[in-house]
């Protein structure tokens, strides 16, 4: 598709708005956010990175071999490749609300953002079942240095994913209601700022903890 | 005009068509398929694994990059907000990297003691 074509008309400067900045208050206010949660989650990473590798006993989440003998691995990269396909959807769904939001289009909307919900749910869903098989093969909290860190970061970014879909969920209500026109699109497009965060970082989860050895 | 009809009207004019969204998630699908084709050509033995480390790395940059410019407007919105978005997240790029470099590529070149 045309890049160029696909962006024509659109303005590069956004309209002035009555703020000292010129820019809209919560909109900074929640990009602040987004830049807290980076380093909170930076350093959960960081700390799974660390202790990488380091676990002295199983299991362990790749294929190991253990004095001469194979180990197999614990992650399910089947299952975890697909919740990740479903979260990336979830933006798509996202982005496609916030823009049935701007034409004012409410049904859309709606539709939307409950699918956006539906998808996030089915991605917690697949987390849910993974940290239970795991929690049945004799994975826990304590277990070694790769499930704490491991529950750690996942379970942490499964809480946020958890609040975003609470919060697609109450937005979806309020458009049922009647009150999500176009003249309300930055309360979805803040929404969405935060579920494709949540997203984001799932792009950097998902590589470094399940297809990196 | 009220600051709220400014902002739609800036919102209808800055953002890009949904046919445009759909096809940045064929991209972010492709891209993510690719991923998984490298993990499986390390563990079948077609791609070494710091190739293979390299590979989903790069191609996870392109996906990270592509929903922040494009599903979260920063290539269309106010240079301030990359501005408060990508400081923090080089300072979190800066802890990982570091304390990957503590504990696994320090202790290998530093003498023991």
């Amino acid at each position: 598709m045309d890049h160029a074509h696909a962006m024509s008309g659109h303005a590069a400067h956004p309209a002035h708005i009555d703020t000292s900045t010129g820019l809209d208050s919560r909109k900074m206010a929640f990009w602040g956010f987004i830049g807290s949660e980076c380093l909170l989650f930076g350093s959960l990473i960081g700390t799974y990175m660390a202790y990488k590798g380091k676990s002295l006993v199983g299991p362990y989440p790749h294929d190991t071999v253990i004095d001469g003998q194979l180990v197999e691995g614990i992650l399910n990269i089947p299952l975890t490749t697909i919740s990740t396909f479903i979260l990336l959807m979830s933006s798509v769904t996202m982005v496609l609300a916030l823009s049935a939001t701007q034409r004012g289009d409410r049904s859309w909307s709606v539709r939307w953002l409950l699918t956006t919900a539906f998808l996030g749910s089915i991605f917690l869903g697949c987390q849910v079942y993974e940290f239970t098989h795991f929690n049945h093969v004799g994975l826990k909290l304590g277990t070694n240095l790769f499930s704490s860190s491991f529950y750690l970061l996942t379970g942490f970014h499964g809480a946020h994913v958890t609040v975003g879909v609470i919060y697609l969920i109450t937005l979806a209500f309020l458009g049922i209601r009647g009150r999500l026109g176009p003249e309300k699109a930055l309360n979805v497009e803040i929404a969405g700022l935060y579920w494709h965060f949540v997203d984001v970082i799932w792009i950097v989860i998902f590589p470094l903890v399940y297809l990196i050895k | 005009m009220t600051s709220e009809t400014r902002e739609i009207i800036h919102d209808q004019h800055t953002h890009p068509t949904n046919s445009f969204y759909l096809w940045i998630g064929v991209v972010l699908f492709v891209l993510t398929m690719l991923e998984v084709a490298g993990y499986i050509g390390e563990v079948k033995g077609i791609l070494g694994v710091g190739a293979a480390a390299l590979i989903i790395s790069v191609l996870s940059a392109a996906k990270f990059i592509l929903v922040v410019a494009f599903y979260m407007h920063l290539k269309f919105d106010s240079k301030v907000f990359t501005g408060i978005f990508v400081f923090p997240a080089l300072l979190g790029t800066v802890v990982i990297v570091a304390l990957y470099m503590l504990f696994h590529v320090l202790p290998g070149i530093l003498p023991p003691g």
